[in-house]
């Protein structure tokens, strides 16, 4: 079996699946009853500054959006940082550490944008015996009113300045976790390096309304009547993080600031991916929080037994593998040429790939009376519209045309060259191609 | 073709091979890709789950199932074989209906379970397909251990012990291993010769002898096996059956449906097989139903399977009465066998009609029979074992019986039901304590 102990700015454990702060890691029994299940370590739920813990509201706290037989694709919460005292954090961390010495304990804090506050309460974390603190610059709701959570990790300064602070106060790493509600992740990626961070996680959960009720006329969760934007998270929230890990992971300023994925990780797929894109670890809360725990063992079995197919004797070898072929739309290759292909055999017939593409996009099926559908070559664009509405996997796939193929579409041959929008014709500020 | 359902007496060939072949086709073809990924989409990966409970071997099935889902089957099938290694078997004959299925909280919400039987069987075959062994044998210890019979208990002791590191030699009478694995479960459940191909390829974890032809109580005796080996695991099955004893029961024509059974599926020819225009089946059981279809599947006109009490209290489980039913089999119920009438062989078979309780009621009722299959339960053959309970070697939780040194398991031991699923726990529970008892 492959090994898939990592190292994360130093910091060991014996897998690269930590659950990400928030309540599956609010207190010591549910972190103990995590190490036990398998996960690799932890980060600690938010932790304010000492004196009275904040208040969570008292309904509902989350909503969600489902997919078909109501499997949960988006949670939102309007939850805040822990409302437990802080003292009684510190001693739950302290002993769960010295219990499980192998495992990740990184603990999350949030307190005013003032060095004091900062210098006050990392000294008592440090005493913990923690292996590192993450600086949650992304919570969306309710902190951020407060001048904390988002509202810092919107303004690159405060980052940037928090994040010295820390660095000077403490000798734990320092991993600054981002919030995904910026127009640019570049700009506080590069701020959180500028202030010495050791690593950026992300995402944080994206600002959201998930549902209206329409007989009350209020937003959902809803508090007597009225509601409140909160945080989403979950599968639906994967594409927007991996974006954001790329982003960073291939800037060139920040390409080598350590990245802790995190944003709908369920399945060993979703880990080995955000790793591909330049993430070292990732963090998961959705998934624990919909599957329970024990959702860890499908993760571990699946990476190891990939890594095994793939010979990847750790988890190091593939991490950033994908990250130099994410690239600009400028620099893709226009001479690269496909069709859709339609397999007959798996065809069911359901005729989803003909209204997808006769209705919305080429003209390019053709369905005969008999419900046999086919691709017209000459009309195909490749857009993969069709491969993606169709309900069978496999059945519609992708055909590469060969150099000197005629494409049918254009009556022209395909072109061995690679050729790009910067050198295309059509490009009024393209450079001729030598 | 000569012969066709009509034709009188018992003969061979009444259906053409392309029919015979289709007959005992697969009964639940392995699921392909695409359903597999669709099944296992169903699964709510439960909290403690119930199916997970009411598998004998406790195999994690949620998780699984999410393998599946994710695109690791062989990681699924690693899963199950860590509690049962012949969950490839176990996937193919166990009674889901009756087990996992039955508590499924989609199969009590919308009665329509997940279907992990199925799902089950696609997993296990990827790896043994592709003869992959996921274990590995843990460094020798030097110690050995003696197994009888090689049927599903006695195989899945076998390879734990042998996972742990001892050496273990495996007897049986046969002249093949799987028990009834091999010689009994329905033609349609295991087909391609799965058995046998299983049984190669649980033995490639390598340290297991076995050893054929090899008869405990004829040639092979327990005490000379208990100071050779250091342990000694019985798994002999049930190898007598009840026998019929009314009225011109020695008539030719009257069969064990066991032996019809192990005839049928070592039959090299299934056109070769001789089987009546009107077979009568007695028994309530899996047995009764196996050899009951089977008669029909190879083209028999009329097959009544006859049962003496009400069909709720037959051990045939709902599906597997269902199953005859649309095979064509008839059945009849609260009817108990009177006499076998004929000249030399069995022309017609007389009942009875009897309430619930088997009070006779006077009635009786005549069925033409060219073949009566007897499936009216097996025993064991006791002689020199250990002490019995209830007819059964009495052993404990984890197998052992009045004699130290000496485990049972399986069918001929005392407790479980008598299922391949509920004897490759039995085997497995009582290698772990051999194993800790060895190693103490
Ligand atoms: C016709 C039939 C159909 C069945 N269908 C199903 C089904 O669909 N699903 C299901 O779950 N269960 C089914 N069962 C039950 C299942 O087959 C048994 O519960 C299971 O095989 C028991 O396993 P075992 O290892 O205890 O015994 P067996 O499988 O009976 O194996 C015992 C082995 O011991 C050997 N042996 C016996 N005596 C001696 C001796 N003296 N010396 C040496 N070797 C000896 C035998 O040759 C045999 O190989 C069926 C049973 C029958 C008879
Ligand atoms: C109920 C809830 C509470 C959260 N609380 C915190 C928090 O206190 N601190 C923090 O940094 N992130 C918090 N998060 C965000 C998660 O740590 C994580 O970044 C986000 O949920 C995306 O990951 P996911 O898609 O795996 O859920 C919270 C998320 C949820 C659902
Ligand atoms: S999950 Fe638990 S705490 Fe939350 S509403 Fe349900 S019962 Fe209450």
């Amino acid at each position: 079996m492959a090994d898939l102990t990592s190292e994360f700015v130093g910091i060991k454990s014996p897998n690269p699946f930590w659950l990400a702060s928030a309540p599956p890691t609010d207190k010591e029994y549910n972190v103990r009853r995590a190490f036990e299940a398998g996960w690799g370590g932890v980060v600690w739920k938010t932790l304010g500054s000492e004196g009275p813990p904040v208040v969570n509201v008292n309904g509902p706290r989350y909503g969600a959006i489902f997919g078909a037989d109501r499997r949960l694709l988006g949670l939102n919460n309007i939850e805040l940082i822990t409302d437990r005292p802080l003292q009684q954090n510190l001693r739950e961390i302290k002993s769960v550490k010295q219990d499980y010495p192998d495992r990740a304990v990184v603990v999350s804090l949030m307190v005013p944008c003032e060095e004091d506050a900062w210098k006050a309460i990392l000294p008592v974390v440090e005493e913990t015996g923690a292996d590192g603190i993450e600086l949650n610059f992304g919570c969306p709701h309710g902190m951020a009113e407060r001048g904390m959570g988002a509202a810092v990790g919107q303004v690159p300064e405060y980052i940037e300045m928090v994040t010295r602070w820390c660095k000077q106060n403490t000798r734990m790493p320092v991993i600054v976790k981002l919030t995904p509600n910026i127009t640019n992740v570049i700009y506080p990626a590069e701020a959180a390096q500028r202030g010495g961070a050791d690593a950026v996680s992300l995402i944080n959960t994206i600002n959201s309304i998930t549902s209206v009720n329409l007989d009350a006329m209020s937003p959902e969760p809803m508090i007597d009547g009225k509601g409140t934007h909160g945080g989403y998270c979950g599968p639906a929230v994967k594409p927007i993080a991996m974006n954001m890990v790329a982003e960073i992971a291939r800037h060139a300023e920040t390409a080598n600031l350590p990245i802790s994925g995190i944003g709908g990780v369920t399945t060993w797929r979703d880990a080995a991916e955000f790793m591909a894109l330049g993430a070292g670890n990732v963090q998961v809360c959705t998934a624990a929080m919909t599957y329970g725990f024990k959702v860890v063992e499908e993760m571990i079995s699946g990476l190891s037994q990939w890594m095994d197919e793939k010979e990847y004797s750790s988890t190091s070898d593939f991490v950033g593998l994908a990250t130099p072929n994410v690239t600009d739309w400028q620099y893709l290759n226009l001479n690269h040429i496909t069709k859709a292909v339609i397999n007959e055999d798996d065809c069911i017939k359901c005729g989803r790939c003909y209204a997808a593409c006769e209705d919305t996009s080429h003209q390019a099926i053709e369905m005969s009376e008999d419900r046999v559908f086919s691709v017209k070559d000459d009309e195909c664009v490749a857009c993969n519209l069709c491969v993606n509405v169709c309900p069978i996997e496999g059945c519609i796939t992708m055909k590469t045309l060969e150099p000197g193929e005629m494409d049918e579409r254009t009556n022209t041959p395909v072109s061995a060259e690679y050729g790009n929008w910067t050198q295309h014709p059509n490009n009024p500020s393209a450079q001729a191609a030598e | 073709m000569t012969q066709s359902p009509l034709s009188e007496g018992v003969v061979a060939g009444r259906l053409d091979p392309a029919q015979l072949t289709e007959n005992f086709g697969d009964l639940h073809p392995r699921l392909d890709n695409h359903e597999a990924l669709v099944a296992a989409d169903r699964c709510y990966f439960c909290h403690d789950a119930p199916c997970m409970t009411a598998c004998p071997t406790d195999i994690d099935i949620p998780l699984f199932i999410r393998q599946i889902a994710t695109g690791t089957p062989e990681a699924a099938a690693k899963t199950i074989f860590a509690q049962n290694i012949l969950g490839g078997m176990c996937a193919r004959v166990c009674p889901t209906e009756t087990l996992c299925e039955e508590v499924c909280v989609r199969e009590v919400a919308e009665g329509k379970p997940v279907e992990i039987g199925r799902l089950q069987r696609y997993a296990t075959d990827v790896l043994v397909d592709a003869n992959v062994h996921p274990f590995e044998r843990a460094a020798a210890t030097g110690k050995s251990v003696a197994i009888v019979g090689a049927g599903p208990a006695g195989l899945s002791a076998a390879h734990r012990l042998a996972t742990h590191g001892h050496d273990v030699t495996l007897f049986d009478a046969r002249a093949k291993a799987g028990g009834l694995n091999e010689f009994g479960i329905a033609a349609y459940k295991s087909v391609d010769g799965f058995a046998a191909k299983e049984v190669d390829w649980l033995l490639s974890i390598g340290g297991i002898t076995v050893e054929t032809g090899k008869t405990l109580g004829a040639g092979l005796d327990l005490a000379t096996l208990s100071d050779t080996f250091d342990a000694v695991f019985l798994a002999v099955g049930l190898g007598g059956v009840n026998a019929l004893t009314v009225e011109g029961s020695d008539k030719s024509g009257v069969l064990d449906a066991v032996d019809f059974i192990s005839d049928l599926r070592q039959a090299s020819d299934l056109e070769q097989l001789a089987i009546g225009r009107d077979v009568v089946v007695i028994g309530g059981g899996m047995t009764a139903v196996d050899a009951a279809v089977q008669a029909k599947l190879l083209g028999a006109l009329n097959v009544s399977l006859v049962y003496r009490r009400g069909r709720d209290r037959m051990n045939a489980s709902v599906f597997e009465q269902d199953l005859a039913a649309s095979k064509g089999v008839r059945i009849i119920t609260n009817a108990s066998p009177k006499a076998v009438i004929g000249n030399g062989s069995v022309r017609e078979i007389e009942f009875e009609y009897t309430d619930n309780d088997l009070n006779p009621t006077g009635q009786t009722v005549r069925l033409a029979a060219d073949q009566v299959f007897t499936a009216i339960g097996q025993t064991l053959n006791a002689e020199g074992l250990p002490d019995l309970d209830g007819g059964k070697i009495a052993v404990t939780e984890t197998g052992r019986t009045s004699v130290e040194g000496i485990w049972a398991g399986g069918d001929c031991a005392s407790g479980g039901d008598d299922l391949t699923v509920t004897a490759v726990a039995e085997g497995r529970d009582a290698a772990e304590d051999i194993h800790a008892t060895l190693m103490a």
